[in-house]
């Protein structure tokens, strides 16, 4: 008798649990059903390790602005330019470097900080001016895109001298000096793979001190599981073929980062008290304009980057590069579980959300699907993922 | 004359408060019938019950309106009948003209083809009749409250008005538009048009009220009968607040300690409009003290407190805040609050918390700084400081995770003062803290204000409750348009004393 009411109440609350964080299991095992499917209708060509390597590559750009995305998403904003100043940036550094022949460090420098600039200017009128963002960024997208046009000259300008080019296409070289498999590669996985654990494991006994620990011990472990075998897996694949990408690391320090200091620090959670009640915010003694303005600034800052390893990737500027990137962008972010509303997302549902549209990507250009069906599943995909975000709200109030 | 309208025994009932009980109303055809009482009385809700808002089935009793039966299912009802109800916050589109709002929704048009001609010549003839001098395309939003005022009524003649309903129609107007508010109503009066005047203002009330109805606590107390005797406004007054005061508040040691907070000269303008808001206010508060300020709506005591706090009301302000003897800077919130204010808004919801954040995210918000170190927040530290409030201030949840938007209005409320406590202030300022909490919760909280007195802390409590006022506070200032009109000690004041003083002014 007792047994079957303990049993009835563990699974009453595993059950009350899992509806309570459907989304953030749904997300991590919609991007795992995913990658089995293309896995299995492209008969094993998604996870080859050319491929993975292929996905972090042609998916850096548009990780690394969701990155920004999110966080002035949940501030109550938008940012439409981020495609144009992308593409600008990577037109002004193919114009200093090869037209001018200015020294490629001296060219980051500079392009990374027109970016913030292009960020101020657009978050000055956003955050002091009350003027609404989504006016403010269209403008800027016009404009940007403009000012690549006329500085490319309507020509692409390239190519670019090789320590350029590895921003992108670089891979880090394994100082074990084993090769292939690649040792550091490895080596990062396995300790990338226990630092998760370790910090899952050490938020699990602080939260278990105050008695507030709600997920059941079965969800933990298979999560850990997933993630960090999912990890394993991922680094070993790229272990046998050329090893870590540049960028991989370059966007995994960055969302460790942003993570970081969406949830831990100070100015991360008035970024969200922001969002979410701006006036509230405000009488709480928040600097609400100076922040928003802040928000732009640093997606400036993440759009420039992008703009430089886009080009390098491409090994040329172009005037179509970063066409239409800002709703891939935006798509994403809200895919990861943002409101449009603010005050709500967090930075990896914006990389998972960046990564479900990379693989759908990279799975149906394997499968030779047109563009024309590919974004129609796109859309279609983006608008499920919000209408689960609203029925599953309705559902809980 | 004839009775134009009865409404008998009205009740009507919220979720947990009788707002009506057993009303009575009758108003004659052609007279002006003044409508009276307190904040929360019931006016409003039985003018509602009237044109429809509350529609008919929910609430008991029955309305007869020109010697039949009614009862109106909504708004569009009663307006056919020729009942127009005129509110406090005027229902006009401010970008639109006058000659549209007018005839908003009951267009001058044929097949959904507004004729243009037709409606700018009714328009002309109906700002004659109210005698507003402004040409029909004149942007309403560009005229004065009072003309505003105007245009309302216009709208309301426009659709053959029989009994025309206005809710505190003066009081936003100045002296000058009031009087002519009142002088058009005569006006109207002398053409047959009915009237129902909610109001605050007696003197207004005993120039043109031909019969007064008062109404406390949702019951209608007394008809009174100006045009055959003389009706004094102490009359009026104690029938408005002639209920006796039982002993619904925490005992508490009043003993007022050294100078706290000092507000010399303080004058604020409105945000937009050329309009001074807060005039020439002088006050202060001793430590341990409990200091109240009284007023009907829209006397400026709002305006004052979120002007104090960090200017985030209004422009122009000019005055002096001083601490202990010692100015301080109140220029932004962040100031404000580092020199030991705190402000727990009237409206919780809108102002006061992030309602899809986390009981503990909004009590640490306030004062981040405490429970971080180099920006980095620790967030068991956080929990900590938390459940201390939790169990402190009796919050009733399951944990200090739940999100505020699923508590109650009394818990959401001790959420707010845990936030504030928590920014350690030395001057609390609280707007209107029993709002819409029942009373078992208002206890809770009035025992919270009292601790914090015992605690040398300076209290400023904002209440449009009298009986509250009265029964927490050591000193009133009785405040109206901008200004403070007087200053009451506990032993004096009464709510007698306090109405008199807001209506002679």
């Amino acid at each position: 008798m007792t047994d079957t009411t303990t049993q009835t109440k563990t699974t009453k609350s595993v059950a009350s649990y899992l509806s309570s964080h459907l989304r953030e299991y749904g997300l991590l095992f919609a991007l795992i059903a995913i990658m089995v499917f293309f896995q299995v209708v492209t008969n094993g060509t998604l996870l080859k390790p050319v491929n993975i390597t292929n996905l972090f590559l042609q998916n850096s750009y548009i990780i690394i602005m969701a990155l920004g995305m999110l966080i002035v998403i949940v501030g109550g904003h938008i940012d439409l330019s981020v495609g144009s100043v992308m593409g600008f940036v990577g037109a002004l550094a193919a114009v200093m470097i090869v037209n001018w022949d200015v020294p490629v460090s001296l060219t980051i420098i500079v392009c990374l900080l027109v970016g913030a600039l292009i960020g101020a200017a657009q978050g000055y009128w956003v955050a002091y001016w009350k003027i609404p963002s989504f006016i403010v960024t269209l403008a800027g997208m016009l404009v940007f895109r403009g000012l690549s046009l006329w500085l490319l000259e309507g020509q692409s300008i390239g190519p670019f001298p090789k320590p350029f080019q590895l921003l992108s296409t670089g891979f880090i070289p394994d100082v074990f000096g084993v090769g292939r498999p690649n040792a550091t590669a490895l080596a990062v996985g396995i300790i990338a793979a226990a630092a998760i654990v370790w910090m899952g494991l050490r938020k699990r006994a602080r939260n278990k001190a105050y008695g507030i620990e709600d997920e059941p011990a079965a969800f933990f472990v298979v999560r850990n599981v997933i993630v960090a075998g999912a990890l394993l897996f991922v680094m070993y694949k790229l272990s046998t073929f050329r090893g870590l990408p540049n960028v991989l690391i370059t966007m995994g320090v960055l969302t460790i980062i942003y993570a970081f200091l969406t949830e831990q620090t100070t100015i991360g959670r008035r970024i969200y008290a922001l969002g979410g009640n701006e006036k509230a915010a405000k009488l709480s003694g928040i600097p609400t304009e100076r922040l928003t303005f802040l928000t732009f600034v640093n997606m400036g800052l993440l759009a420039a980057l992008a703009g430089l390893i886009f080009a390098a990737r491409l090994n040329t500027a172009t005037p179509k590069a970063g066409f239409a990137v800002e709703l891939d962008v935006i798509a994403a972010v809200f895919i990861g579980g943002a409101s449009m509303s603010g005050g709500v997302g967090k930075i990896v549902g914006a990389v998972v959300g960046a990564f479900i549209m990379g693989v759908m990507n990279n799975g149906m250009s394997i499968m030779g699907i047109g563009i024309d069906y590919q974004q129609v599943i796109k859309g279609l995909v983006l608008l499920a993922a919000v209408i689960f975000d609203v029925y599953n709200k309705q559902k809980q109030g | 004359m004839q009775t134009l309208l009865e409404m008998r025994n009205i009740t009507k009932t919220f979720p947990g408060v009788k707002a009506l009980d057993d009303v009575n109303l009758k108003v004659q055809e052609g007279e002006i019938h003044a409508l009276v009482g307190e904040n929360g009385a019931g006016k409003s809700t039985l003018m509602k019950v009237l044109s429809g808002v509350y529609p008919k089935g929910s609430y008991e009793g029955e309305i007869h309106y020109d010697g039949q039966l009614a009862g109106f299912a909504g708004i569009a009802d009663s307006e056919k009948l020729g009942i127009i109800i005129i509110h406090q916050e005027l229902a006009l589109v401010p970008l639109l003209s006058i000659a549209e709002n007018l005839f908003i929704g009951n267009e001058c048009a044929k097949g959904g083809v507004v004729n243009w001609p037709e409606t700018f010549r009714k328009t002309e003839g109906l700002l004659k009749k109210v005698g507003l001098a402004e040409a029909p395309a004149t942007q309403v939003g560009k005229l004065g409250v009072g003309k505003q005022q105007l245009v309302e009524i216009a709208k309301a003649l426009s659709k053959d008005v029989r009994l025309l309903i206005l809710d505190e129609p003066t009081a936003a107007l100045s002296e000058s538009d009031s009087s002519a508010l009142l002088d058009l109503l005569l006006e109207l009066k002398s053409q047959g048009v009915t009237s129902i005047v909610i109001s605050h203002k007696l003197n207004e009330i005993r120039r043109i009220a031909d019969t007064i109805t008062v109404i406390r606590d949702g019951a209608s107390v007394s008809t009174l009968d100006a045009t055959t005797q003389e009706i004094t406004e102490d009359h009026i007054v104690r029938d408005m607040v002639g209920r006796d005061m039982s002993h619904r508040y925490p005992e508490r040691d009043r003993k007022a300690g050294d100078m706290l907070l000092e507000v010399r000269d303080w004058n604020v303008w409105h945000p937009e409009h050329q309009r001074q808001v807060i005039r020439d206010i002088n006050f202060h508060v001793r430590a341990g003290e409990v200091v109240g300020i009284a007023g009907l709506m829209g006397a400026g005591r709002t305006e004052l407190a979120m002007s104090l706090f960090g200017r985030s009301y209004g422009r122009n302000i000019t005055g002096n805040v001083a601490l202990r003897g010692q100015p301080i800077d109140t220029s932004t919130v962040a100031a404000a609050i580092k020199n030991g204010l705190a402000y727990v808004t009237e409206d919780r919801k809108e102002l006061g918390l992030i309602l899809e954040e986390s009981i503990q995210r909004n009590i640490t918000l306030a004062n981040l700084g405490d429970v971080s170190s180099k920006g980095v927040i620790n967030e068991a530290e956080e929990t900590n400081v938390s459940e201390r409030y939790r169990q402190a201030m009796n919050i009733r949840t399951p944990s200090v995770f739940q999100k505020v938007v699923n508590l109650s209005g009394g818990n959401q409320q001790k959420v707010v003062l845990s936030k504030w406590l928590f920014a350690g202030p030395e001057v609390l300022i609280l707007d209107e803290p029993t709002r819409g909490i029942d009373v078992g919760a208002k206890f809770e909280i009035y025992g919270i204000i009292n601790e914090l007195s015992a605690q040398g802390k300076g209290v400023i409590m904002i209440s449009s409750e009298m009986p509250e006022l009265l029964g927490m506070s050591d000193r009133i200032y009785v405040m109206n348009q901008g200004g403070f009109v007087g200053e009451l000690s506990a032993e004096e004041a009464s709510q007698e004393r306090i109405m008199s003083l807001i209506v002679t002014e």
